[in-house]
Formats: structure tokens, sequence, C-alpha cells
């Protein structure tokens, strides 16, 4: 009787610390949740939200914030943007790479190609954190993996920009996020309605812009999502089939053995 | 195992087992007579097999594509994320694999301490487990430090620094496992070095864990020595390999669970951020399988007596099979132990819980108590329990219960002093 209560009291803690552990990853502010298109186990991307988001990248993030370990043909890639061939290659031919050294040993400059990396705005961190107050705004390559509630932080923090209360005192530069650690961020609220003109004619909403950048971002974080999912369900149907299989075959075995069972 | 006398029933089978006797090996290992009443606890043994020779196939691809170097590290495993063909998978069953692992291990483990697997004459196979977790704890901990992100730099930061609480020599010792007076470049190629190594030590240690295993043969859930082989065994195969496949199968949804619709949740997020010497993360924590150690480390304010405590913790689990004197093996007959088996349990699953809470207030007297309760377990209750707590009746055989799931009283031996 004792161990029953004693295997229950495990269970119900063991749970507790889970629910626990969930309740604190959400911290005091709760993030704004969305209803992503790649939550899920058959989660993928919306194509006109990523190419939109990409645009909001180009024309507002990638002044300041680097993504350098993307390069121009990922746009073009099953499960990303698929921007077409000659998308790709507009879009990385307004960038300056140098190269070299030619045949005279001297480096030079030319228009990129969709095998180049994305270029950054600044030569080296240093720079990119002298340029921005002492504040280095992060490769955004990986972001969204690497803050706790992901896509959603990153959602937030977008549309996290308030009026301080009165009791809060900013320095230059430094402004109001509630969602952001401490709640001071050293980024300006980057979008506001209408900064940016969507090639697809969509209305630019603030909200609009966040969800496709977000979207964008969680795709340059994880470029084979899509095919990751759609593998990850051929494999576990396939699994629970031959698995199914094998527990049948294993009670058809034992069966000699102890008939009963 | 001399009483093989297995004859290759080929010319050259029996010229080529004269000379090697490989086929001996394999009719061993194919007859070898198993408990019949093993339940799904003792699968997890052929679940970590596969877990061993997984990590070692995707970590030899990744090694291929990986560049140990401070500078290039991260970037070449995004490369192997971004460009490598099903890099991404490859990776992702590695870096899952590694929790699975333990996960596995884990229940192995406590499935021996539930039904005394590490009793006579047990203790060596006992023993070689407990060096192979040992060695599992180092290979995922260097492993971790790969990808070189900021939980990687800090943790190798952290976890190196507990050698410098030796005293006299405690600070060379630190500076020749940096190989110099930061985790550095050189850290990370002798990392990468001895994370390729020590698997295959472990694979050498899982030979003669098995080996070992082969001589008294399993143990069973009712824990009583059976004869072999006999009406209470069954051969390896096909009954036991079929059994360890379906379990297996199980697992493998699992894993595949993590790994194709949650393949960071296990991870921590500030790993995707590049190591940064200058910026230290608010909580460094080390990941999930280590966490109870870490509770251990951070129980006492002083720095040589949590590393003193955290080893302790582990070398007790070395003598264990002396600390324990009961000479019944399973916890199904030892009403008090079994009581004190939960208690273990919830005591590790609350120090892993506060391992990743920072150590100050409620969480720090959590983990004293539990640190406390830890030793306690090992060193007091159970070399006590074992000599007062008064056993239930323990069957002749396997083959009464099996069949009727509950033992008989008429079959029951009337003492256990003659075991």
């Amino acid at each position: 009787m004792f161990k029953k209560n004693l295997k229950f009291v495990f269970i119900l803690y063991t749970f507790l610390i889970f629910f626990n552990g969930y309740s604190n990853s959400a911290e005091k502010v709760k993030l704004l949740t969305q209803d992503w298109s790649f939550k899920g186990i058959t989660g993928t991307f919306d194509r006109a939200a990523l190419q939109r988001g990409y645009q909001v990248y180009s024309e507002v993030c990638a002044s300041c914030h680097s993504m350098r370990l993307l390069s121009y043909r990922n746009l073009g890639e099953e499960g990303g943007p698929e921007f077409s061939l000659e998308q790709v290659k507009a879009i990385a031919a307004n960038f300056e790479v140098e190269d070299g050294p030619n045949e005279e040993g001297e480096m030079f400059t030319r228009p990129a190609r969709p095998s180049d990396r994305f270029v950054s705005p600044y030569p080296n961190i240093q720079a990119a954190t002298a340029a921005n107050g002492g504040a280095y705004p992060p490769d955004m390559s990986v972001l969204v993996k690497s803050r706790k509630g992901g896509a959603d932080y990153i959602y937030s923090i977008l549309m996290g920009y308030e009026e301080p209360p009165s009791n809060i005192k900013l320095d230059e530069g430094v402004y109001y996020n509630k969602y952001m650690e401490g709640k001071k961020i050293k980024m300006s609220n980057p979008l506001s309605d209408g900064i940016v003109t969507y090639a697809d004619g969509t209305n630019s909403t603030e909200a609009q812009m966040a969800r496709d950048v977000t979207t964008f971002l969680t795709w340059s974080a994880e470029p084979t999502l899509e095919a990751r999912h759609k593998m990850g369900v051929k494999v576990i149907i396939f699994l629970i089939i031959f698995t199914i299989l094998i527990y049948l075959s294993m009670k058809r075995l034992w069966s000699r053995i102890d008939p009963e069972k | 195992m001399s009483e093989h006398t297995y004859t290759p029933s080929s010319k050259f089978g029996k010229w080529f087992n004269d000379r090697l006797p490989l086929l001996t090996l394999g009719d061993h290992l194919m007859n070898y007579p198993t408990p019949k009443n093993l339940n799904y606890w003792w699968t997890f043994g052929g679940i970590l097999t596969f877990c061993l020779v997984t990590q070692i196939v995707t970590g030899l691809v990744l090694a291929m594509h990986y560049v140990a170097h401070a500078d290039l590290a991260f970037d070449s495993v995004e490369h192997i994320m971004r460009n490598v063909n099903y890099g991404w998978l490859i990776r992702y069953i590695h870096a899952n694999g590694a929790s699975m692992f333990f996960l596995a291990v884990y229940i192995h483990i406590f499935r021996s301490l539930f039904y005394g697997s590490y009793k006579s004459p047990r203790e060596i196979i006992w023993i070689l487990g407990m060096l192979i977790y040992i060695l599992m704890m180092a290979t995922a901990f260097m492993g971790y430090v790969l990808p070189w992100g900021q939980m990687s730099f800090w943790g190798a930061t952290v976890i190196t620094n507990l050698f410098s609480a030796i005293p006299l020599v405690g600070d060379s010792i630190v500076t020749w496992l940096w190989g110099g007076y930061s985790v550095d470049n050189p850290t990370l190629t002798r990392f990468f070095s001895l994370h390729y190594l020590f698997p295959f030590i472990i694979l050498g240690l899982v030979v003669l864990h098995i080996w070992a295993l082969h001589v008294p043969g399993n143990n069973n859930p009712v824990g009583i020595d059976i004869k072999k082989p006999s009406k209470d065994t069954v051969p390896f195969h096909p009954y036991i390999t079929i059994k360890d496949l379906f379990a297996l199968l199980i697992f493998i949804i699992i894993f595949s669970g993590f790994i194709f619709f949650s393949p960071n949740i296990l991870g921590h997020p500030d790993n995707y951020i590049p190591a940064n010497p200058l910026v230290t993360p608010t909580h460094i924590v080390p990941e999930w399988y280590l966490l109870p150690f870490y509770a251990i480390l951070r129980s006492v304010p002083d720095k040589l007596g949590g590393v003193i405590l955290m080893f302790g913790s582990l070398f007790i689990l070395l003598i264990l099979p002396w600390l324990d004197s009961s000479k019944v093996r399973s916890a199904v007959f030892r009403p008090i132990y079994r009581i004190f088996f939960w208690v273990l349990m919830i005591d590790l699953f609350a120090l892993g819980y506060v391992g990743a809470m920072p150590a100050e207030g409620l969480y720090l007297l959590i983990a004293r108590v539990g640190t406390a309760y830890y030793f306690v377990h090992f060193l007091l209750i159970m070399p006590f329990l074992s000599r007062i707590e008064k056993t239930d009746p323990l069957p002749l055989n396997i083959s009464e219960p099996v069949l009727t799931g509950m033992p008989k009283p008429e079959l029951m031996r009337k003492d256990n002093k003659n075991l």
C-alpha cells in the first residue's frame, strides 16, 4: 500500500518539476505567442512570408545585423523563400565582395554571386560594436535558436517597445522593451508601419513585418526544418508499423514458452 | 565457459573453429540461457549497445566535417547543419543520442539497484558498468565543448576549474589540462582528440561487461539463482533478441520524436551563441544528465569540499556491492529497501532539479538535504538495512511466479539462510 502511495508521490512530483520548469522558462513576462505555420510535426514555412521576411531583413535589419552563415544561394533552395535563380542572382549582384588575389597579386572587388556568403554590414565585431553605441548587434543566422522562447521571443521583442514607466529613467541610446531582460535594449524600435513597401503588395503593418521577419529568421536558423518534418513523419509511420509486426512475432514466439500469457 | 561442446557441421567450419573458436562464440551467444521472466527493464542493455554504436557511427561522420579550432569550430558545426548532405540529421542524432544514451543508462543502473544485480557474483559486472558510466560522463562533457558555443566554453571553464581545488598542485593541473592559461584552442583540440578516443575505451569495457555477465548469467526480477539451462531459461536467440528488438524499436520511436520534432529541446539556447571569453552567461548549467552531480558540487560553500563530495558520490557507487550485504537480491522481497529505493529516486530527481536552478535560497537548502540523503542512503541505510531487514520468503524457482503471477506458498522456502 505504502509503495503504491510512494509511486504516486513520485509521479506527481515528477510532473510538478516539469510543470515548474515550464512555468519558470516562461519567466515573469509572458511572451506574445503566434500561431506559427512552422510549429507542429507537419509545420512548413509560409513561402510568401519568407520572401517578405527577407525583404524586411535586407531593408531594415541588415543595416546593423550580419547573417554570415547564410549564402545567397540559400534563398533559392527548397524549403526556404524559394526565390527564382534569376532573383537570387539579382539579389547577390547588389552586394560587393572582396576577392582575389588576381594574377597580378592584387585583391579586387566584384559583385557577389549566389555562392557567396551574405555580406556583413561591418568588417568585424569591434566595428559593429563601436558603430552601435557599445552594443554588438548579434549575428542573425541562428538567432532564433539562441534565445529562450525562439520565434515567440523575437516576435515579442519586435512588438515590445513601449513608453517607459515614469519611474524608469533611460540613458541616451537605451530604449524600453518589456520583453528584454532588464527591460532595456540598445536597439531602437526597428519597425514602424509602412517602413517597407512589400513587393507583393501586402499591407506592411508593424505586426505583419514582425511576423514575416521572424518567420524568415526561423528559416535561417533551421533551413532544413521542412525536410526534417517530412522525413520525421515517414520515419515514425514506418517505425510504428515495424514495431507492431515485431510485437506480433514476439507474441507468437513466446507463446511456445508460456502459453498462458 | 568450458561447457561448450559445439562442433561446426562443415569441414571448413571445424578447421577454422579449431584455430579461432569464433563459431563457438557465436553458438554461445545464440544459445546463452537467459531467465525467461526478464521484464522490459532488462532490455536496456541491448538498447545501450545500440546507443553506443549509433554515437560512434554518427560521430565518425561528424568528425569528417568538423574542424577542431577555436575560430572555426562553431562555423564548421553550422556548415554540417547547412551544407553537408543530411548533416543536420547526423548531428541531431548525435546530439540527442547523447541524451538518449544517458536516459537508457540511468534506467539500466536503477534496474540494477532495484533488483540487486550488483550483488555477488556480479560485482565485477557492476564495477565495469560504473567505469563505463564515468567514462560516458567525461565523453559527453567533452563532446558538449566541441561546438564551441557559450555553454561549451563556460561549461569547460567551470568543470576544468574544479581541479584547481586540489591543494598545492591544483593550479598547475588546471594549466596542464587547458594547455595554457585559459580555456582556449589547445583545450578544444585535446578535448576533440579524447572525445574520439573514449568511446572506443567504452566499447572495450562493454565487451568486458558482457563477458563478465555471461559467466554467472543474468540476474532476474525474482533475484534467485537458477539452473542453466532449465525450464526457467530460454535461449537468447530468438526469444530475447526479438524482445530486445521490440523494446529497442519503442526506444527509437521516442528518440526519433526528439530528432525530427524538437531536436534542440534538450540543449541550451546559449550554445548557439559563439563562445565569448569576455561574456559570462547568467546561469552556467551542464546538460541535464549531469545536473544531480552539479547540485552536489554546489551544495557546500567550500570548493574543495564540493569537489570531494561530487567525486565521492561516484566512488561510493563503485563499492556498492560491499555496502549492501543483504543476501536477497530483488527489492520485490525486501519491503523496507523497496521504500528507500523510491526515496532515492525522488532524491535524485530533486537534486537534478535544483542543479538546474541558481544555488541560492530554497534551492540550496534542497540541494543540501538531497546531498546528505544521497550519502546517508548508501553509507548508512544500505549497510544497516541489509542486516536488520526481515525479507519476504523467496520462491524456489521462477517458473511458478511466471505462470501464475503470484508465488505459491507451498513452493516458498521456509528460510533464506541457505541462499
